[in-house]
């Protein structure tokens, strides 16, 4: 029998126990009357000789070895019958206990895949992400250090190198543009996972000019080939080639380094050209992954990889842009793709603990107010008999169970929160697949339960078994000893120095975006639609045809009713297209990193970007005419102050290209984020170009809503081409909105944490007040017999609660002020001492409280006293 | 009247599973067993002996079956188990040990007085 079987069948076993001793007591009277006594005395005496039949059962019962079990279950249905009493109480604290366990868990359901959890591949410890580094910052490494790396390191079991690939797929009712990645042989070993059908790349399929193969995801594959099994050995047409389908993915594979990567093909650089500097194979535009050999720790790793750079050998020459001499990174994979991500989901992580101590005070001071209330009831039960550790055991019980009310309804305030922050995430989150409500969460939700359910009892369990029998009895519920009162002021305090923390961060971050957003991009972001054209397939391969596809598809959408301008753009500002940067190199050999937009004219007049100096590019400058440039503002200043750069010349990208003379200078424009600081740029026609971009965005500046305007453009686009993938279609204001959409993000969650602080904090001040009011009715009562008036009694209750708001703010601005360290990285344009948001949440924290003080004082205020003093 | 010793600690589980190893038995006859064979010596405290025996099925060294006795009356009768007979063995053993070892020391004080 186990102990379970023991506790249900108990009912039976005190049956069976009665059964026994009555039997052994008969009989020994039996005994007895045999050997001459009288049946009464006999059964007095085997009664005497067994020694009071109550207490042996309570022996027995004691021996049986579950007694605790039956004191727990005893303590559990006493706890439902005390919480089922007083709902008002259970609903009050299980609702805030809810928002705190809620509130951490979802935070929880977030941080756990992204921080916490390993990426989903085997020994993902063991994957490293390597980068070169020029002058200190961090670049792409190029395919033939990547070669050499290769070729020369013992640290590492594989190595890759992949780059976007963006291939069109035609022929359907309309052209798609898939996104994926082109990958040496070795990229899916490097993660240590293999295709679910057919096979993995080769490293016959990764040569120069090698065999037109492809792996589709799952996903693709089952969207657009029913996941027929037979796809393995097909070719399909990707932008104009013929590719040999070779796998497929499994459904689980999760590709962090692009997570939007549909379908990869073998990267194919030429292995053979490494004397040719102005080669692709020499550019920085590989990002490069490894997997460690096992044993081989990460610096062991760093140290072997940073020797390689500094000891360069004659079989390969390096160029000066890849000399490697300012050394290597290497970082873990998953420290890598959360770089940007972990300093927030840290002050998530931190903010929320705020809110689950803050909704733990709360619910002591609830339990605390209770307990004052019950006094009497626990004097009467410790005079029955009952321990000091029986109370408490009791009252931790109670508090237990209402955690786990909390609990459970903070599973509900979990899924929504869980789905609000994937809904609310920024574009980009990694592992947001891998966001969802399961074993672990639900394990973490257990765990923090019962850690609030004995935290929030504590104290009152202390209190409430340190009662004082005689007084308890005698004066009922009416007083408490003046610890308690003390105790509850300084929670109070506390759960206002909290709120101030969470109040302070959400302002520093709500002002960081305010300020942000009144940054200037440099353009005119209303009524602007974007989107982005592909060109697919042998048509475009000669450069030409491409500069005549642009003439003729602004020729087609000109005409479009609601459209005032368009151009097109190899670079859009804020989409976050992270290539098109190349060195801009002046005569004097001073050389920057600049944006190259190759635009079509009338780009800057549709944009809105005005011109400083010179003039706009126009429709004479053409392949035949002088090459010419127009350069940032911030790019003049810094290479010709104080003179005019209208005149001089510069390279962009190549050396041996030709020379642009500037002819115009622009205000500048923030590419990346409206937080950027460095904006150069060097704008030139597509027709003066030396080479054909790939993808162009078309902007269209509209009369009306811009996005509106959408189809009728792609309609006027594919009257030109019918086969050309169209994608990205956006205004600028949504683009704007995502660029900074990661601390957005970071301001909802906090503002919601706050929010919750706040009246938390507001409701916790209140608790105390009205408590207290409610305690010392007769001595309010005395004192306006003896002739306070109202607003004296008023001013003395809210004073009181002043008290402890104003030692709460003060405590909490000495910890916001060291909290906002934490945030720094989020901040823009705010100091983490920012004035402005200190003094705006002491006054709202004020208001706030002063609001809570005032319902208990006007009840005080309304005191009769010949009635409480009548009462006593 | 000679007072009678108190049982050694402990010692009452011991003389508890040596009566039940003679056969199944109940709770009462176990006590009149042990006052019977002991010629009254070792009074068994009746408030003890059941705590003990159901302490001693708790810990499975006794089972227990509810049957009837020779006057048609149902009790519970006790008896061994595997488990109950190895413990026997090994306190029965270690009891003897120390015994003897208590009766050896007592045998050397008595000498060294003389």
């Amino acid at each position: 029998m186990n102990w379970w079987q023991r506790l249900s069948r108990r009912n039976k076993l005190e049956e069976q126990l009665e059964r026994e001793l009555r039997f052994h007591l008969d009989q020994h009277a039996a005994d007895l009357i045999a050997n001459g006594y009288h049946p009464a005395e006999a059964h007095r005496q085997a009664r005497l000789a067994l020694g009071g039949k109550e207490q042996v059962k309570e022996d027995c019962r004691d021996a049986r070895g579950t007694r605790w079990l039956e004191d727990l279950w005893q303590d559990f249905r006493y706890a439902v019958r005390t919480l089922r009493q007083r709902p008002g109480f259970t609903a009050v604290g299980a609702l805030t206990l809810a928002l705190g366990i809620g509130a951490s868990t979802a935070i929880f359901s977030a941080v756990n895949p992204i921080l916490f959890e390993p990426l989903p591949y085997p020994h993902a410890g063991r994957i490293m992400m390597i980068w070169d580094t020029y002058e200190g910052v961090r670049c792409d490494v190029t395919f033939h250090t990547y070669r050499e790396l290769a070729a020369r390191s013992r640290s590492f079991e594989a190595m890759a190198v992949m780059e976007v690939w963006r291939p069109a797929m035609t022929g359907a009712a309309q052209p798609e543009r898939f996104d994926g990645q082109s990958v040496s042989a070795s990229y899916f070993r490097v993660l240590g996972v293999a295709p679910a059908l057919g096979r993995d790349f080769q490293q016959a399929d990764d040569r120069f000019e090698g065999p037109h193969v492809t792996i589709l995801s799952d996903a693709l594959w089952r969207r657009r080939f029913d996941g027929d099994s037979g796809i393995v050995g097909r070719q399909i047409t990707l932008d104009g080639d013929l590719y040999t389908v070779i796998g497929v993915m499994p459904p689980g594979f999760d590709n962090v380094l692009a997570p939007s990567a549909e379908l990869w093909a073998p990267l194919q650089y030429d292995a053979g050209n490494i004397a040719d500097q102005e080669s692709a194979e020499w550019g920085h535009h590989l990002h490069m992954v490894g997997r460690l050999r096992p044993g081989v720790g990460i610096d062991q790793a760093r140290r072997e990889l940073n020797a390689i750079a500094l000891a360069p050998v004659p079989e390969s020459p390096r160029p000066p842009w890849a000399a490697l001499k300012y050394g290597l990174i290497v970082n873990s994979l998953q420290g890598e793709i959360t770089r940007f991500i972990k300093p927030v989901l840290l002050a998530f992580l931190g903010a929320v603990t705020l809110v689950l101590l803050i909704a733990s005070v709360n619910v002591t001071n609830l339990l605390l107010a209770r307990g004052a209330q019950r006094s009497g009831e626990f004097a009467m039960r410790a005079a029955l008999g009952a321990g000091r550790a029986r109370l408490i055991r009791q009252m931790l019980t109670e508090s237990l169970l209402l955690a786990a009310l909390g609990g459970a309804l903070g599973m509900v305030v979990t899924e929504f929160g869980t789905g609000a922050l994937v809904t609310l995430s920024p574009t980009g989150l990694p592992r947001a697949g891998a966001i969802a409500v399961n074993g672990a969460v639900f394990a973490f939700a257990f765990g923090i339960t019962a850690f609030a359910g004995l935290l929030v009892g504590l104290v009152p369990a202390w209190h409430a078994a340190r009662v004082d029998l005689v007084t308890g009895i005698q004066q009922g519920s009416r007083r408490t000893a003046g610890g308690r009162q003390l105790v509850r002021r300084a929670l109070v305090v506390s759960e206002v120095a909290l709120a101030i923390v969470l109040l302070v961060s959400a302002g520093l971050l709500f002002r960081s975006l305010e300020r942000l957003f009144a940054v200037p991009p440099g353009f005119d972001t209303s009524h602007l639609l974007t989107m982005q054209t592909q060109y697919s397939g042998h048509r475009y391969d000669d450069g030409n045809a491409r500069r005549r596809f642009l003439t003729q598809a602004l020729e087609a959408v000109r005409p479009v009713p609601g459209v005032a301008a368009a151009a097109f753009t190899s670079l859009l500002p804020l989409s976050g297209d992270q290539y098109g940067v190349y060195g801009t190199r002046f005569e004097d050999g001073r050389s920057y990193d600049t944006f190259r937009y190759a635009s079509t004219p009338g780009y800057c007049q549709t944009m809105g970007i005005p011109l400083r100096r010179g003039r706009l590019l126009d429709q004479h400058d053409t392949a035949g005419a002088p090459r010419a440039v127009m350069i940032s503002e911030s790019l003049a200043r810094r290479q010709f102050p104080g003179k005019d750069p209208v005149g001089q010349r510069l390279h962009l990208g190549p050396l041996n290209g030709p020379w642009y003379t500037i002819v115009g200078v622009v205000d500048d424009v923030k590419q990346g984020s409206l937080a950027d600081r460095q904006g150069d740029g060097a704008y030139i026609t597509p027709a003066q170009s030396w080479f054909a971009d790939d993808a162009m965005s078309l902007v269209i500046r509209t009369h009306g809503d811009a996005a509106a305007l959408a189809p009728a453009i792609k309609k006027a686009i594919w009257s030109v081409d019918k086969d050309l993938p169209i994608v990205r279609v956006a205004t600028m204001g949504a683009l704007l909105a995502t660029s900074e959409s990661q601390r957005r993000f970071a301001m909802i969650v906090f503002e919601a944490f706050a929010l919750v602080a706040l009246v938390l904090a507001a409701t916790g001040i209140y608790g105390v007040l009205s408590g207290n009011v409610t305690e010392r009715t007769r001595e309010i009562g005395v004192r306006s017999a003896l002739g306070a008036s109202r607003g004296d009694i008023l001013t003395l209750v809210v004073r009181q609660g002043m008290q402890l708001t104003g030692l709460g703010v003060a405590i909490g601005l000495i910890g916001a002020a060291a909290a906002s360290r934490a945030l720094i990285t989020l901040l823009f344009g705010v100091s983490p001492l920012d004035p402005v948001t200190y003094f705006g949440v002491v006054t709202l924290a004020a208001a706030v409280s002063a609001l809570a003080c005032w319902v208990p004082a006007w009840r005080a205020a309304r005191v009769d006293p010949s009635v409480t003093l009548r009462a006593e | 009247m000679i007072a009678k010793p108190d049982l050694p600690q402990g010692t009452l589980d011991l003389l508890i599973l040596k009566v039940v190893a003679l056969g199944p038995i109940h709770g009462y006859a176990i006590a009149q067993r042990l006052q019977q064979v002991s010629r009254d010596v070792v009074q068994v405290p009746q408030g003890s002996l059941y705590p003990a025996l159901h302490r001693l099925e708790n810990r499975s060294l006794l089972a227990a079956d509810w049957k009837d006795t020779e006057t048609g009356r149902e009790a519970k009768f006790y008896r061994l188990t595997r488990k109950g007979r190895a413990q026997l063995e090994a306190e029965a053993a270690s009891w003897q040990r120390l015994t003897e070892a208590v009766g050896l020391i007592l045998k050397l004080s008595a000498g060294g007085a003389q």
